[in-house]
C-alpha cells in the first residue's frame, strides 16, 4: 500500500490510455495499470475482463441456439472454424453442445456477472460512497483480481485440451462429471478453486472496508443502499463459497486420486462395474453444491438491487420508499438464503419432511424479495421521473425481476416442481432473474457511473436504441421458454426436443428464440460502439452530472483523485437520499453538505 | 492519504483492519472444514462398513503430533507476549520454536502417509482412507501456509519491529490467531479420524 500512497494526484480511470501527468512518474506503467493496488484501477480491470467474459459466454450461447433452431445443420460462416473434434463439417457434435452449455453457465455466473457486479462496481464505487481513501487491503485487492484472472484463463484453456471443456453442466453433478473420461472437468475444478479463492479475498476486503473505513458521520443507517447490498453480498460470498471449495476438492480427489466420495458401490458404466472402492454418495455433491449455489443466486441479484435503488432514487428525485425496511429486508434475505438450498433437490427423494421444510423456507424467502421490489415500485409514485438511459434500464429491471421471481414460486413448491423441474421453464425462470434482471441493472450501472470514471457521459441516443432493442429481443428469447417448459420440453436437449412427440406443438418457438438471441447480440454492438466512442468523444460533464446526493458524486472530481480519492476527508451529515427537500433552492441535498 | 486503522483501533468498532480481516478469514475457514466434517458424517452414516480409526491408523504417532501442535500454539502465544514485553530475542526464540514444532508435525505426518502408501493403501483404497487423506492433507497444507508466514515474520519480516513495533506486534497476533485455528482443526480431526 506504500507505493499507492506516495505517488502524485492524477485522475484515475479515464487515463487508462496513458496521458500520465508529469509528477506521476514514480510508478511505472506496469505497476500503475497492470499490478495496480488502487481500487479504481482494479475496478476497471474487473469491469473490462468481466464484460469480455459476458460477451464470450453469450457467444457460446449464440452457437447453441443455432443447433436448437436448425438441428444437425452445418453452422454457417464459422462452422468450419470450430475444429473437427467439435463440429465436423460444421455440424455440432453432442459432446461439444454439452461443453458449450456447461461453460456458458459457468462463465456467465462465475466469470461474468459476479465479477462485474461485485469486483467491478463494488470495487470502484463502494469506497467512494463511504468516503474511504481505498480498500482496507489494497494488496489483497490486487491479488483477488489476478487470482480471478488465472481462474478465467484455466477455464478458457480447457476448451483447447484434448476432449475439450467440462461437459456436465455448470452444476457438475456426479457420477456423470466424474466418469466422463476427458480432463475438462478437472480443469473446471481447478479453475473454480482459483475463483473461490479470489472471491474469498475480495469479500473479506469488502466487509473490512465497509465496517472500518466509513468516513466521519457515516453510520450504518446513512449508508447508500448499494453499499448495504455489497455488504450482505460479501457475507454470502465469504460463508457460502467454502463448502463448494470443499466439494471441489472432494471431486478433484475423485477425478485425480480415484477416490469415490461421490460414486456409489457397484456403479456400472458401459456395462462394466467400475473398479472403485465405492461407498460414496452422489447426493453429497448436490448438497454441498447448492449450499453455495443458492446463496450465489442472491450474490447475483443483491448488487443489482443496490444499483437499481441508487438510480431510481436519483431519477425520481425523491427519497427511496422505506429505506430502513429495505435494509432489514436485505439482511433477512441474506440470512434466509443459507437455508433454502435443497429446493433444488425436490426430485432426489429426500422425503416429504425435508421437502416440506425447504418448501416452507423458500416461501418465506420470497417475502423480503417482494418487500424490496414493492419498495422500489412505490419509490416511483409521485416522482418527477427523468427518463434517461440508466433509468430506463433500472425501470425495466423491476418487471423483469418480477417475472423471474414470480415464476420461481411454482418451482419452490414440491408438487408443481415435479412437473416443471428440468424443463425450459426453469431456464426461463432463472434467466429472467439474471439476464433482463441483473444484467439490465448492470447496464444501468455502467451508463450511470460512466461519467464518474471517465468524466464523460455516454451517448443518450445510442443508449436508448440499445435499451429498446435489448428489451424486446431478450423477452423474445426467454418468454417462449415458459411455454415450452409447461409443455414438458426438457432442458439440455441437444436437438431442442425434435425427437419427442410432446415437444412437437411448441418446437416452432426454437427458431423464434434463436432469432431473438442473435438480434440481442446485434444490439450489443450499439453498446460496444457507444462505450468506446464515449471514452474519447462523449459529452464532457462536471463532477456531479446527475445532481446526486451520495459522496462519490459530491465529494470528489470525475474521475476521482488517483490516490486517496478525496482532496479533503469528507464528513457526512445526513442520509443518502435527501432529494426534493422542501425549502431548499436545489432539489438535492448532498450527504456531505452541512446545511 | 494513508489507509486508516491499520495499526490503531477504530474507536466505534474497537478493531483494527487486520484483526477484523483475520476473523472473517477464519469464519470462512470454519465453513470450509465444517463442510468436510459434514461430508465425513454423511459418508460414514450412509456406509455399510466403516473401520474404526484406531484399527487402520497409528494412534500413538497422531497423539504425539497432537502434543507437538498444542505446544506450538503455546510457543506462538509466548512469541507474541515477548513482543508485548519488548523482549525481541525471546520472540525470535519462541517463534523459531513454533516453526520447528510445525516442521516436526509435518515430518511425523510424512511417515504416517508413507506407511499407508507403501502398503498400497492410498486414498482410492477405501472411502475412510480417502477422507483421511483429504482432510489431513488439507490440514497439512494449512500447516505449511502457517510455516511460510511465520518464517517470513521470523526472518525478513521482522525488520518492521524497528520501524513500526506496534504494527509488527499486531502481525504476530494475527499470525497467532491463524495458527491457533489450524491447531484447533487438528484437535477435532484427531479424535474423529483416529479414535472413533
Amino acid at each position: 500500500m506504500d507505493n499507492v500512497t506516495t505517488a502524485g494526484h492524477a485522475p484515475a480511470g479515464a487515463h487508462a490510455h496513458g496521458h500520465a501527468h508529469a509528477h506521476d512518474h514514480e510508478q511505472s506503467f506496469v505497476w500503475k495499470y497492470v499490478f495496480s493496488q488502487d481500487h479504481k484501477v482494479i475496478g476497471i480491470q474487473y469491469t473490462i475482463t468481466a464484460l469480455l467474459f459476458l460477451l464470450f459466454g453469450f457467444a457460446l450461447m449464440a452457437l447453441m441456439r443455432w443447433q436448437l433452431a436448425y438441428p444437425m445443420q452445418p453452422i454457417p460462416v464459422i462452422g468450419g472454424l470450430l475444429g473437427m473434434a467439435n463440429a465436423p463439417g460444421g455440424i455440432m457434435l453432442p459432446e461439444f453442445y454439452n461443453q458449450l452449455g456447461a461453460m456458458h453457465g459457468t462463465i456467465m455466473v462465475f466469470l461474468g456477472v459476479v465479477p462485474l457486479a461485485v469486483g467491478g462496481f463494488g470495487n470502484y464505487v463502494m469506497p467512494l460512497m463511504i468516503g474511504a481513501p481505498d480498500m482496507a487491503f489494497p494488496k489483497l485487492n490486487m491479488a483477488s483480481y489476478w487470482v480471478y484472472f488465472i481462474g478465467g484463463v484455466v477455464m478458457l484453456v480447457s476448451f483447447f485440451i484434448p476432449g475439450g471443456a467440462a461437459q456436465s453442466g455448470w452444476t457438475s453433478y456426479p457420477p456423470l462429471s466424474v466418469i466422463t473420461a476427458t480432463d475438462g472437468q478437472t480443469m473446471w475444478l481447478i479453475g473454480m478453486i482459483f475463483l473461490i479463492t479470489s472471491s474469498l479475498l475480495g469479500s473479506m476486503n469488502f466487509i473490512v472496508t465497509i465496517i472500518q473505513l466509513r468516513t466521519k458521520g457515516l453510520h450504518f443507517f446513512r449508508l447508500p443502499f448499494f453499499v448495504w447490498a455489497q455488504f450482505v453480498t460479501s457475507f454470502l460470498l465469504l460463508l457460502a463459497f467454502p463448502p463448494l471449495e470443499a466439494a471441489g476438492v472432494l471431486q478433484l480427489m475423485d477425478k485425480v486420486a480415484h477416490t469415490s466420495f461421490f460414486l456409489p458401490s457397484g456403479l456400472v458404466v458401459g456395462n462394466k462395474v467400475m473398479a472403485i472402492a465405492g461407498g460414496g454418495n452422489p447426493l453429497l455433491w448436490q448438497h454441498l453444491f447448492w449450499f453455495l449455489a443458492h446463496p450465489e443466486v442472491y450474490v447475483l441479484i443483491l448488487p443489482a438491487m443496490g444499483i437499481v435503488s441508487e438510480i431510481i432514487a436519483n431519477n425520481t428525485r425523491k427519497p427511496l420508499w422505506g429505506y430502513r425496511v429495505l435494509i432489514y429486508a436485505i439482511i433477512f434475505l441474506g440470512f434466509m438464503s443459507f437455508v433454502v438450498w435443497a429446493h433444488h433437490m425436490f426430485m432426489t427423494g429426500m422425503g416429504t419432511t425435508m421437502n416440506s421444510f425447504f418448501q416452507t423456507t423458500t416461501m418465506i424467502i420470497s417475502i423480503p424479495s417482494v418487500i424490496i421490489l414493492s419498495a422500489l415500485f412505490l419509490s416511483l409514485y409521485g416522482g418527477s421521473i427523468r427518463y434517461n438511459t440508466p433509468m430506463l434500464f433500472a425501470l425495466a429491471f423491476l418487471p423483469m425481476f418480477g417475472i423471474g421471481g414470480l415464476t420461481g414460486l411454482p418451482l419452490g413448491l414440491a408438487p408443481s416442481d415435479i412437473h416443471l423441474h428440468d424443463t425450459y421453464y426453469v431456464i426461463g425462470h432463472f434467466h429472467y432473474v439474471v439476464a433482463p434482471g441483473t444484467i439490465f441493472a448492470l447496464f444501468a450501472g455502467i451508463y450511470y457511473w460512466f461519467p464518474k470514471v471517465t468524466g464523460r457521459q455516454m451517448n443518450e441516443m445510442l443508449g436508448k436504441i440499445h435499451f429498446v432493442g435489448s428489451f424486446i429481443a431478450i423477452n423474445g428469447i426467454f418468454f417462449p421458454m415458459f411455454i415450452q417448459g409447461l409443455h414438458g420440453v426438457n432442458r439440455r436437449l441437444y436437438d431442442g426436443g425434435v425427437q419427442y412427440a410432446h415437444a412437437q406443438p411448441v418446437l416452432h418457438w426454437n427458431m423464434f428464440m434463436s432469432m431473438s438471441a442473435w438480434t440481442l447480440m446485434a444490439f450489443q454492438i450499439v453498446f460496444i460502439v457507444n462505450f468506446f466512442w464515449s471514452i474519447k468523444g462523449g459529452k464532457r460533464v462536471g463532477p456531479n452530472p446527475w445532481n446526486a446526493t451520495t459522496l462519490e458524486w459530491t465529494a470528489t472530481t470525475s474521475p476521482p483523485l488517483a490516490h486517496g480519492n478525496f482532496e479533503t476527508q469528507p464528513e457526512v451529515f445526513r442520509g443518502p437520499y435527501e432529494y426534493s427537500v422542501p425549502g431548499r433552492s436545489t432539489d438535492y441535498f448532498p450527504q456531505n453538505q452541512r446545511d | 492519504m494513508e489507509i486508516p486503522y491499520t495499526v490503531e483501533v477504530r474507536p466505534d468498532t474497537g478493531l483494527s483492519n487486520g484483526k477484523l480481516g483475520v476473523w472473517l478469514f477464519l469464519s470462512s475457514e470454519v465453513m470450509l472444514f465444517a463442510a468436510l466434517f459434514s461430508s465425513y458424517i454423511l459418508l460414514r452414516v450412509g456406509s455399510t462398513e466403516w473401520p474404526h480409526g484406531y484399527e487402520e491408523l497409528n494412534v500413538p504417532m497422531a497423539f504425539f503430533n497432537t502434543i507437538v501442535l498444542i505446544s506450538s500454539s503455546v510457543t506462538m502465544v509466548m512469541a507474541w507476549a515477548s513482543l508485548k514485553m519488548n523482549e525481541f530475542a525471546k520472540f525470535k526464540l519462541y517463534l523459531g520454536a513454533t516453526i520447528v514444532l510445525a516442521l516436526v508435525f509435518l515430518v511425523v505426518k510424512y511417515f504416517e502417509y508413507e506407511h499407508h502408501l507403501v502398503a498400497g493403501e492410498g486414498p482410492s483404497h477405501s472411502t475412510f482412507l480417502a477422507i483421511y487423506f483429504t482432510m489431513t492433507g488439507l490440514h497439512g497444507l494449512h500447516i505449511l501456509g502457517g510455516i511460510i508466514v511465520n518464517t517470513y515474520l521470523w526472518g525478513p519480516g521482522n525488520k518492521m519491529w524497528k520501524t513500526e513495533p506496534e504494527r509488527f506486534t499486531n502481525r504476530i497476533e494475527i499470525a497467532g490467531l491463524y495458527w491457533h485455528f489450524v491447531d484447533l482443526v487438528w484437535i477435532f480431526l484427531f479424535p474423529m479420524l483416529y479414535l472413533l
